[in-house]
């Protein structure tokens, strides 16, 4: 999820946004915004999960954070250009720090490598988020946005339940093409059994949140006349 | 002499909507006006397939969006227009396909350099980007040629991505920087100064000191014959990049109108330029920050 800095320093917000994500099951989430105010806020955000274990990846970078079946990733914009200049440099002494220079070019599994040895590796996230006013990544980390779907969702203080699951939804009905090598044939992503399972839980979450709203509203309305 | 009635008539539409682009541009030219566009033109196989037309149809179809696309910049007054015409991925499509595409690409180029195109209408110098060796001998001869030709333009620029992609843009720049560091330390051990390969060897803690920074790579990335974009327009509603100017489209508006690429119109342009304009103090302040 990319938010918007000055957005972020409303923590009250971003608990609520990731129960609700919790609550849908998605299993990690990486939380980005360009100044880093969400990782100077870690503790907070960790403490308000309270069974929040530090894994041991977290102990090498202390970016990575669980709680129960959600992995939380704290990240910000020195994690992006910068990291790559610092895996530019460790491939450097890496593969000419015998002195002599190795001809062959470096491959994506190297850079990958040389990221996650600096303390800036991490998955690519199927689905990117961004809470703000404007439809702009704001510099998340270029190697791990290559096929990720973008979905602006507006300003944190507006967010919603009902447009997180839309979001989800949507992105469980996109078409990829993904082009084998050996086949040469396209194929769609798949929306196996445990998708369809998925998708029917998402839809009924919405549909009782929905319902507990408007009996909420009702009530209020009863009670205040 | 129909047809000379039909192509005076022609004529007359074509000036009256050139007024009309002139007036539309004067109202939005008030606001600020982005510097770089960036198109992924994404949606012609679909477009095809929805007007049954024969294999390759749709890319022709995208190649005359592209034209009035291309043309409305310049004359709104959009300095840098980048195009995603062929991903390293695409290769991977069936070779019947990757063949005809790129035969279409070769006949496209030959059409921009030739003396009465858009391109020399408006001083275009068209830049290509991408890992060239990839492509076949004619298409990156015909390439090379049209960088040539179009060198003494200067009012716009146009860059064309093929065997693209933002990956190998990242590591292309990494190789480069590296070699060019280490053709540095070569220079200056061979000079006798004694510390050029310090940087490789470690100093007295053990620990190297980093002499690869940002704007070293910045200035190795294919794209750096252009500022960042302002804008990326996506077409047919997807909402990826697909591994187009990642690194550069940090404070970029992303654009994702749902229609396919050759459905492309002025009126899409126009309202990505307003929501531009409406987000501009915005993004300004985002780029400043970093």
């Amino acid at each position: 999820m990319v938010i918007d800095s000055e957005e972020a320093q409303e923590l009250s917000k971003v608990f609520e946004l990731l129960q609700w994500v919790a609550d849908i099951g998605v299993k990690s989430v990486c939380l980005y915004d360009p100044e880093g105010v969400l990782k100077k806020n870690k503790e907070p955000i960790t403490q308000r999960f309270s069974s929040a274990n530090l894994s041991e990846e977290a102990a090498v970078n202390g970016r990575l954070v669980t709680r129960r079946n959600l992995t939380l990733e704290f990240v910000s914009f020195e994690d992006g250009k910068e990291a790559v200049a610092k895996a530019a440099n460790y491939l450097f002494v890496k593969h000419y720090a015998n002195g002599t220079k190795e001809k062959s070019d470096f491959t994506e599994p190297q850079m990958a490598e040389a990221l996650g040895a600096i303390g800036s590796g991490g998955a690519e996230p199927d689905l990117l988020l961004i809470y703000g006013p404007t439809r702009c990544h704001l510099g998340f980390p270029a190697w791990r946005l290559r096929y990720t779907e973008i979905v602006h969702m507006g300003p944190l203080k507006s967010m919603s339940y009902g447009s997180l699951v839309k979001a989800i939804f949507k992105y469980t009905m996109v078409h990829q093409n993904y082009v084998t090598s050996s086949c040469g044939t396209s194929m769609m992503r798949k929306i196996d059994l445990t998708d369809a399972a998925s998708i029917v839980c998402i839809l009924l979450r919405m549909f009782f949140f929905d319902c507990r709203t408007k009996v909420k509203r009702y009530l209020l309305a009863c009670m205040s006349n | 002499m129909t047809k000379k009635i039909g192509d005076q008539a022609g004529k007359m539409f074509e000036y009256f909507g050139s007024f009309l682009r002139k007036c539309i541009f004067s109202v939005l030219s008030v606001g600020p006006v982005p510097d770089h566009i960036a198109f992924i033109m994404d949606g012609n196989r679909r477009y095809a397939k929805k007007r049954n037309l024969l294999d390759g149809a749709g890319h022709r179809s995208g190649y005359l969006a592209l034209m009035n696309m291309l043309k409305y910049c310049y004359e709104l007054g959009v300095k840098y227009a980048t195009i995603y015409a062929f991903s390293i991925d695409n290769f991977r499509r069936r070779p019947e396909e990757v063949q005809s595409t790129m035969q279409l690409i070769l006949e496209k180029i030959e059409d921009l350099i030739k003396e009465e195109s858009m391109v020399n209408q408006y001083g275009v110098r068209i830049y290509f980007l991408g890992s060239l060796k990839l492509l076949s001998k004619p298409v990156r001869l015909a390439a090379e040629r049209a960088m040539v030709a179009t060198s003494g333009n200067s009012k716009s620029v146009l860059s064309i991505c093929l065997a693209y992609t933002s990956s190998d843009e990242i590591l292309h720049a990494v190789q480069e920087c590296c070699g060019e560091k280490w053709d540095e330390g070569s220079a200056l051990e061979s000079k006798g100064a004694g510390n050029g390969l310090v940087f490789l060897k470690g100093n007295e803690n053990g620990k190297i000191k980093p002499s690869i920074v940002v704007k070293d790579l910045e200035k190795h990335m294919y794209a750096a014959v252009a500022p960042d974009p302002d804008i990326i327009i996506r077409t047919s509603g997807e909402t990826r990049l697909s591994n187009f100017l990642l690194w550069q489209s940090a404070n970029c508006l992303l654009y994702a109108p749902p229609i396919l690429w050759p459905e492309i119109g002025l009126w899409h342009l126009i309202w990505a330029v307003l929501d531009f304009q409406r987000n501009f103090s915005y993004l300004k302040e985002k780029t400043k920050l970093s």
